[in-house]
């Protein structure tokens, strides 16, 4: 324990860009969820590495993470919750989802809005036993993803093509597999943006080649 | 889809109305106003009123600031950009030898816009003299011609009759100025070299000048980048329009490939 209060004070007392990064990282390596607290601080530092690192450690970190995340997820710091939000993403786990959905919808910064329209995606739907409670829950990400493919900003719609991708590989997800197709369908024939069609029709090839095998 | 509008109750007549009026101000804000919303909002007949009126703008003599400037003439060069119609070009050209910096650099860059190859003379005129020319005008914070708008502009147009002239502003001492080059030099030769330039700048010290050859390289969709791009020292925002930029080019021009699909793992983690 006072071994990683060594590392934590590391990360308190940095004072270069590159000696924090580094510190970060030392203190990720731990994998220890006594270091969350201060994982999560360094997502509010502006220093994209050290971020980076932070992103890297918590995810690792799994589960745990999630509790202290979403109660101490930046309201002022778009930076850092852009951040926060692409480990919810990543750890995928349903207990992000209100906070996921409310981001996606109405977060004023797009980084934020964009990672957790792809974080719905990634969830871990099969976490939520109860097949009457997952569906209505799938349902209502399928609106927000709909709304999404709507948006001005391309890398949004994007991101709803990404998340469609997940969703439609996702067993747990079956109740929703023909509005996602659809959708899918639609962005790939109708998106102004030749990246975002594309990276729908790659969606779709991928359900046919999984089919063929 | 969804588009952050401007105050509803703003119409092309009335901005049009303005435009010609006498509040110079007015003026200013409606030339601005036209070059943003008027493409989508005006009737063919508008857009004809709309073009002559700020043609006639590009002449005022009003609107001056306490340096001698033409704000109005300036922002009616970037709206007729904007406006996509031939019809400036003439007028335009005139702007080139206007003694306002500003009005200069925003006819060169929407003659760049407008793609019409009568501006490509005028344009490369404004290069004579090259790099010992290109200096900082004392006292101000800018060259004494708009060298770096001009040089994209040349590359916009495939000035391929340019590449000589442009060639020793990759030794310019501004770095925005030698990318400015590399970029065009990319444009109208395809060699990589001039791409592999602006790779090298990626890991510059100057965190400015690492986002600004990073946009460059997306714009100009050089593919060998696209693994550097993601390495690089910049923010993830960047990152993702200058990915897109690639990929954009790539599927257009090749169709997909077996290294788009990296390119859209590439994407899908900066998300």
């Amino acid at each position: 324990m006072s071994d990683l209060h060594t590392y934590i004070h590391a990360v308190e007392t940095a004072t270069s860009a590159p000696a924090l990064c580094e510190a970060v990282i030392q203190l990720a390596q731990k994998k220890d969820t006594a270091a969350i607290p201060t994982l999560i601080a360094v997502l509010g530092y502006n220093n994209p590495a050290a971020a980076q690192a932070a992103v890297a450690g918590l995810i690792a970190l799994g589960d745990a993470v999630v509790e202290p995340l979403l109660a101490q997820l930046d309201g002022y710091n778009y930076g850092a919750r852009a951040y926060g939000v692409r480990v919810l993403g990543s750890i995928g786990h349903p207990a992000a989802l209100r906070v996921l959905l409310a981001a996606a919808q109405s977060d004023f910064a797009p980084s934020v809005r964009r990672a957790a329209t792809k974080a719905i995606g990634t969830l871990r739907w099969q976490l939520i036993p109860e097949e009457t409670a997952r569906e209505a829950q799938l349902r209502e990400a399928l609106m927000v993803l709909q709304r999404n493919s709507e948006a001005a900003d391309w890398a949004v719609r994007y991101a709803v093509g990404v998340a469609l991708d997940h969703l439609h590989q996702q067993a747990a997800a079956r109740a929703i597999r023909e509005a996602v197709r659809l959708l899918l369908n639609r962005l790939s024939d109708r998106d102004p943006d030749i990246v975002v069609r594309s990276r729908c029709q790659l969606a779709l090839q991928r359900d046919s080649l999984s089919m063929h095998t | 889809m969804t588009t952050v509008s401007e105050p509803v109750q703003l119409t092309v007549p009335q901005m049009l109305a303005q435009l010609q009026g006498t509040d110079t101000s007015c003026r200013y804000y409606a030339a601005w106003w036209l070059g943003k919303f008027g493409l989508e909002t005006a009737t063919a007949a508008e857009r004809q009123a709309i073009v002559s009126a700020l043609i006639m703008a590009l002449g005022d003599e009003e609107d001056r600031t306490e340096l001698g400037g033409y704000p109005l003439r300036r922002n009616a060069a970037r709206a007729l950009g904007k406006l996509g119609d031939r019809q400036a070009v003439p007028a335009l050209i005139e702007c080139l030898r206007c003694e306002d910096f500003y009005v200069r650099e925003a006819a060169a860059i929407a003659l760049g816009q407008l793609g019409d190859p009568h501006a490509i003379a005028p344009l490369q005129a404004l290069l004579e003299g090259g790099v010992a020319m290109a200096r900082l005008v004392p006292g101000r914070p800018h060259l004494v011609q708009p060298v770096e708008a001009v040089i994209e502009s040349l590359g916009h147009l495939g000035a391929t009759e340019a590449i000589a002239l442009i060639e020793p502003f990759l030794a310019h001492e501004m770095p925005r100025v030698q990318f400015a080059a590399a970029r065009a030099l990319f444009q109208l030769t395809g060699a990589a070299e001039y791409g592999d330039r602006l790779l090298v700048a990626l890991n510059s010290e100057d965190v400015q000048l690492r986002r600004t050859a990073l946009l460059d390289l997306g714009a100009m969709g050089y593919l060998p980048a696209a693994e550097a791009i993601l390495q690089a020292g910049v923010e993830a925002s960047f990152k993702l329009i200058a990915l897109h930029g690639i990929l954009s080019k790539q599927l257009q021009q090749v169709g997909p490939a077996a290294q788009t699909l990296s390119l859209f793992q590439g994407l899908d983690q900066l998300l």
